[in-house]
């Protein structure tokens, strides 16, 4: 299945992909509307220390934890390989973020779980924080 | 009648198991027989069922669908009363039997009752652990309601917290002398006890029931309660009276090797009812949580099928809120400890032998997880840069090459 990867030496940390990311997923149409004075909620992270950046989102892995964790069955692996979330089965106990090893399950503005989808079930279409990524440090792509 | 695959309980370890067998095996008929009238739900959301936050339907842990589409046959309402290992036979309470060729015992946890005196002078009294007890339990308060929990573990807690708002008062007991003995310490445990006070719930610690007269509790310090409803939360202990009468091996619960196979041939066991190995004590637990029930009955049912899987990693951990505080625990609290206090959050890490044994999180438990997968992995800490982590976890604590693998590859 089609991933996004991050590559840290392209990475400049300038948090498009996080702005990008909370812009796609707000269902607004106007970026200024859905980000202008508001806390933001990214699927993607990014991180820096010491001149280091790099961005983390759900990893998709093959074998995901989080979905054998969670407590609500809110978490499943589709068969297109996608690890999804059921926000309304959700109850917010936050044990898949417990168990993570990447740390990409964040949390809503209710305190609930939230992840990448993959901008397949938004309508941007095609993951939002990798289109806008000025340096291409993040892609989507097949890789084994 | 015969069916390849016979599981009893239909608990999330059931689902599991199912999933494991359908990864190997696509066809072999699979027996779903299970005692409650209900398809699996979400045990750990009784509770919040009765605040609201979910629904019947919502609470189902697979949809309806999945049954038929993975070929299972489900047996509600039907309880297995003996299984012969010789015959490869289970006899159920219709008075039919079926025959296996590999059976999966999923049989949960039955609630503990201590012999309280006088328990049976009590009207109005419940257990926490099933639908029909939380639905029964909702139909037995009112907006006035005295209710009196015993017991102040996870169970008694998220009860309380469940009826929040819908009774008249709610006061827990506990012979510890804090909440959550089994995952928290006395000190993390206080934070959680300031919030539940502050929600209006009575704690009395320390102390238990010694006898109860209809709606009076006596206590062993001589101090009294009034209720009109009683929730016994003490605890649970596995339910191992189907493999224990088969001749089976049980210590603390069912025992089982790493594939999940009991002592009995062909007979596997997962979830509530079995002992794990917890890799953080090095010692045999019995680990009655979710997680550790999914991955035990997936893991039966891939060896079930044939194909080949290992269980050999199980660590305790809880992830649950109250009133909105989160807590965040993960293996054992021996060794080394690294205490940070930050505004609104306690952390204390364990560290033994070069490695993370576990830690306690009260408040913003944010990716705890990388503290967690330390510890599933025995990442010896020395390869990372444990220092940078113990304020905010990041993979930033790993070298450019490990993160390569895990942001640049297939995981
Ligand atoms: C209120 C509450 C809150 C919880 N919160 C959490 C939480 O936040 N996180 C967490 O990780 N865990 C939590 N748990 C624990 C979690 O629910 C269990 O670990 C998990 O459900 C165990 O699954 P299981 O399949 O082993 O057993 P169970 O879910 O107990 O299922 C066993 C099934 O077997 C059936 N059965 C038993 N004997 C027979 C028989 N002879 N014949 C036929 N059927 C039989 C039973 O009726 C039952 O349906 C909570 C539990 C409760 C009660």
């Amino acid at each position: 299945m089609k991933r996004v990867y991050v590559n840290e030496k392209w990475c400049l940390g300038c948090r498009l992909c996080e702005y990008n990311c909370a812009f796609a997923n707000s269902g607004e149409k106007d970026m200024v509307k859905a980000l202008k004075g508001k806390k933001i909620y990214p699927r993607i992270r990014v991180d820096e220390h010491d001149g280091i950046t790099f961005a983390v989102s759900c990893r998709h892995c093959e074998d995901p934890i989080c979905v054998k964790s969670c407590i609500a069955g809110a978490l499943s692996k589709e068969g297109d390989g996608m690890v999804k979330l059921d926000r309304t089965k959700c109850v917010g106990c936050l044990t898949c973020v417990l168990v993570c090893p990447y740390g990409a399950v964040v949390q809503d503005e209710r305190g609930a779980a939230l992840k990448c989808e993959l901008c397949l079930t938004n309508t941007a279409g095609y993951p939002a924080c990798v289109k806008g990524c000025p340096n291409a440090a993040i892609v989507y792509e097949e890789r084994d | 009648m015969i069916s390849k695959y016979v599981i009893i309980g239909g608990g999330v370890a059931s689902t599991g198991c199912i999933e494991g067998i359908r990864k190997v095996d696509p066809s072999g008929g699979i027996t779903l027989i299970t005692a409650e009238p209900y398809l699996t739900y979400c045990r750990p959301l009784i509770s919040y069922l009765l605040e609201g936050k979910t629904t019947l339907e919502k609470m189902l842990y697979r949809p309806e669908s999945f049954y038929e589409k993975n070929g299972v046959r489900v047996m509600l309402a039907t309880k297995s009363e003996r299984i012969d290992p010789e015959r490869k036979t289970v006899m159920l309470s219709d008075g039919t039997s079926i025959g296996y060729e590999k059976l999966l015992c999923a049989t949960g946890s039955v609630p503990f009752v201590p012999p309280f005196e006088g328990l049976d002078t009590v009207k109005s009294k419940f257990s926490f652990l099933t639908l029909d007890d939380a639905l029964e339990l909702e139909r037995a308060i009112t907006p006035e309601s005295r209710v009196f929990i015993v017991g102040a573990g996870l169970i008694g807690l998220k009860c309380a917290e469940g009826i929040h708002g819908r009774v008249g008062s709610i006061t827990v007991c506990d012979l510890a002398p804090q909440v959550l003995a089994s995952i928290l310490d006395s000190d993390s445990a206080n934070i959680v006890e300031e919030t539940l006070q502050s929600h209006g719930i009575n704690l009395i610690l320390g102390d238990t029931v010694a006898k109860f007269e209809e709606n009076v509790a006596i206590l062993q310090s001589g101090a009294s309660v009034e209720f009109d409803v009683l929730v016994l939360a003490v605890g649970v202990r596995p339910n191992v009276a189907l493999v224990r009468d088969a001749g089976g091996k049980i210590g603390r619960g069912i025992i089982v090797d790493d594939t999940m196979l009991t002592s009995l041939p062909d007979v596997y066991a997962a979830g509530d009812c079995t002992e794990s190995f917890d890799i953080t004590s090095s010692s045999s637990r019995v680990l009655a949580i979710l997680p550790n029930a999914y991955m035990q009955g997936e893991c039966a049912g891939i060896n079930m099928a044939e194909g080949y899987s290992s269980y050999a990693n199980a660590v305790p951990m809880n992830s649950v809120g109250f009133f909105g505080l989160h807590i965040a625990t993960a293996g054992t609290y021996t060794g080394e400890l690294h205490e940070i206090r930050t505004l609104g959050c306690l952390k204390k890490l364990y560290v033994n032998e070069g490695r993370l044994v576990g830690f306690i999180i009260i408040g913003d438990t944010t990716r705890a997880g990388i503290y967690t997968s330390l510890i599933r992995n025995k990442t010896p800490l020395d390869e990372i840069d444990f220092e940078l982590i113990k304020n905010y976890p990041s993979l930033m604590a790993f070298s450019g090459n490990s993160r390569l693998k895990m942001l640049g590859g297939v995981v």
